[in-house]
């Protein structure tokens, strides 16, 4: 295998074409509507079903039908798109159906603009639907790890029948990169190209199946939300993923996902260049959210920065899982703004600085 | 020994009347007098005639018919308030072989779904849409409906729908035989066994279109809703001939070429 010279957007909608996907609905938004349109022409040439919504509100409830259907089906948007869906997104976890949606975020709120930002940290994973749910929420760092994700992000989703969520941002959206892409699969449906047995089909020598998230008895909804509570526990144990970079005898820790983690890892090895012992956690998993491995170094640590392209949304994670071990500090940019290397490394001095005075 | 009064089924040589295959044996959730079973029965009639039980999948609305999925043994989705046609069509596109119908109210469809409705029509979206029409939203407790006429009481228009204020209820059937998609779009009533009957027959060439690929069918049926409108079962029917019909004249409003060869097979 080769790389390429991909944009994000594009190699995304590769990565889930090679994964399988059989149909895609979505709808323009500036910065993922590469991906969109990368699948118009894409999708129809393999006789795989793409169709252009008139609204995300309908894109999300076509992937809801779809993937009620048992189909591999995927939509993506951007934030104010992704707000839109949050209807949708709840019906869909509460049915259980599998599907993927790829989150191109921009900066907010309103319509707020078409650059790189991290503020629907909230949004996505701590909820933005209605009712007690998860998402199960991947964050890439480089093209790379979009199409990786992606490729992998159908797969997890069938296994636990519900919604995977690749968060990314205007950047790994719009920027290129050498990347590899991934061995093409059939679009045969996922479940080793059987349809899943809960699938809706047509009653052909079976019971009918129904999709519904509906349980007017509050006792049985109880029992349904603790069916789901289950799951994201299984979830949790088994799906956490992280980097990690210089952490094995750092004293001072950076912790960034996305963009603003690739950013901070290289104020990290700017500050080892000047002799900090600093090292970076990169959270992959934004839901589940690696916070054992979070806590274990805060142990080892004398303080922790955390930087976000928004005004402190994982923050509260970090916080939550250091629970006092070592000081935490935040450096945010918002808006649309990407914060610059110089600017994270000036914070980890300054962290250094307060800390040992 | 005592002789049954009640004859069992297999006793009668000639069954006139019995349960439609693809219904359920099971007690109903519709107050007495709702036209809904009717609808649900004349569904299930058509999908046993043509056949299709095995492939069709259903769409449920929310409104009083989101258990729909309960009485129809066939597959079922229940939708989000007024998106069955959006989750009717991804479930379309990615089995264009089976046979799929939403099931919606007049809130479900013509108010809050009114663009989900409006662009599979207009797409042509090869599903068939029953579309029940009592002018009031049901499940909610009886509040005014985009289809509420003027003048008609409501626990939300409880001075009677001002139309000053609230416009004119819409037509559904005749903003929708508009778009070039449509390829069926009818009305009927469900008031008197007559039109029950014309019910059946514009239902069976909805799912008729759909089947040869036509594109988008839709069948709207006033119904009656004794409970929210106040009135007995019988004063419900009679409501919808004297006061629905006049606004919302039964007919075919949109016959696409074909369509009728279709139902003289």
């Amino acid at each position: 295998m080769t790389k390429e010279l991909l944009k994000g957007n594009e190699a995304i909608a590769e990565a889930a074409v090679r994964a399988g996907v059989e149909a895609y609905f979505g709808y323009p938004i500036t910065p993922q509507t590469e991906l969109l349109e990368y699948m118009a022409r894409r999708m129809p040439e393999l006789k795989r079903a793409f169709l252009q919504a008139e609204s995300e509100v309908a894109a999300i409830n076509m992937v809801y039908g779809a993937a009620a259907a048992g189909a591999r089906v995927m939509t993506s948007s951007s934030s104010p798109g992704v707000s839109l869906m949050m209807e949708g997104i709840s019906y869909i976890v509460a049915s259980e159906v599998p599907c993927v949606l790829v989150d191109v975020m921009r900066g907010g709120p309103g319509l707020g603009n078409i650059a790189p930002s991290q503020a629907d940290y909230f949004q996505i994973v701590k909820g933005g639907g209605h009712g007690d749910y998860r998402l199960i929420v991947l964050a890439p760092a480089t093209v790379q790890e979009a199409i990786d994700l992606t490729y992998q992000s159908f797969d997890i989703a069938e296994r636990y029948r519900t919604m995977v969520v690749i968060l990314a941002d205007g950047n790994i959206g719009q920027m290129m990169e050498p990347a590899e892409l991934p061995p093409m699969h059939a679009a045969n449906g996922g479940h080793n190209g059987q349809r899943a047995s809960w699938a809706l089909t047509g009653a052909k020598g079976r019971p009918h199946n129904v999709i519904t998230s509906i349980y007017l008895v509050p006792e049985v909804e109880e029992q349904f939300n603790q069916k789901l509570q289950a799951k994201f526990r299984k979830i949790a144990e088994n799906e956490i993923r992280y980097a990690e970079y210089a952490t094995e005898d750092a004293e001072w820790l950076v912790v960034g996902f996305g963009t603003s983690g690739r950013v901070a890892q290289t104020a990290v090895k700017q500050a080892r260049a000047k002799g900090i012992k600093a090292g970076l956690l990169r959270p992959i998993s934004l839901w589940p959210y690696p916070e054992k491995r979070l806590a274990e170094l805060a142990n080892n640590v004398r303080g922790i920065l955390v930087v976000e392209m928004n005004a402190g949304q994982m923050l509260e994670d970090v916080r939550l899982a250091v629970s006092g071990r070592a000081p935490v500090k935040f450096y945010g940019r918002m808006g649309g703004t990407v914060p610059l290397p110089d600017e994270v490394l000036d914070e980890i001095i300054r962290l250094t600085k307060e800390s040992n005075s | 020994m005592t002789t049954p009064i009640i004859p069992v089924m297999e006793q009668l040589e000639d069954i006139v009347y019995s349960r439609p295959a693809a219904l359920a044996e099971c007690s109903t959730h519709y107050c007495p007098g709702c036209t809904h079973g009717v609808a649900h029965r004349l569904v299930a009639e058509v999908i046993d005639e043509l056949g299709i039980a095995e492939r069709t999948i259903g769409v449920a609305p929310v409104g009083c018919a989101v258990f729909a999925y309960n009485y129809f043994k066939v597959d079922f989705a229940e939708a989000a308030h007024g998106r069955a046609p959006a989750m009717a069509t991804g479930i379309k596109r990615v089995h264009p072989d089976n046979v799929v119908f939403t099931y919606q109210g007049d809130g479900d469809l013509a108010s809050i779904g009114m663009a989900e409705i409006t662009h599979t029509a207009a797409r042509g979206e090869n599903i068939t849409v029953i579309f029940i029409n009592n002018a009031i939203y049901g499940m909610t407790g009886g509040q005014m409906a985009p289809t509420t006429l003027p003048g008609q009481r409501t626990s939300s228009s409880p001075l009677g729908r001002d139309v000053e204020v609230m416009g004119m209820p819409l037509k559904m059937a005749e903003m929708l035989a508009g778009l070039p998609g449509a390829a069926y779009v009818a009305r009927r009533s469900l008031h008197s066994a007559k039109e029950i009957n014309r019910a059946k027959k514009a239902i069976r060439t909805a799912f008729e279109a759909q089947l040869a690929g036509m594109g988008f069918s839709m069948v709207e049926l006033l119904s009656s809703c004794p409970t929210n409108w106040g009135l007995s079962a019988f004063d419900s029917l009679k409501w919808i001939e004297e006061h629905m019909i006049p606004y919302y004249p039964l007919g075919d409003y949109k016959v696409a070429e074909g369509i009728e060869a279709l139902s003289k097979n």
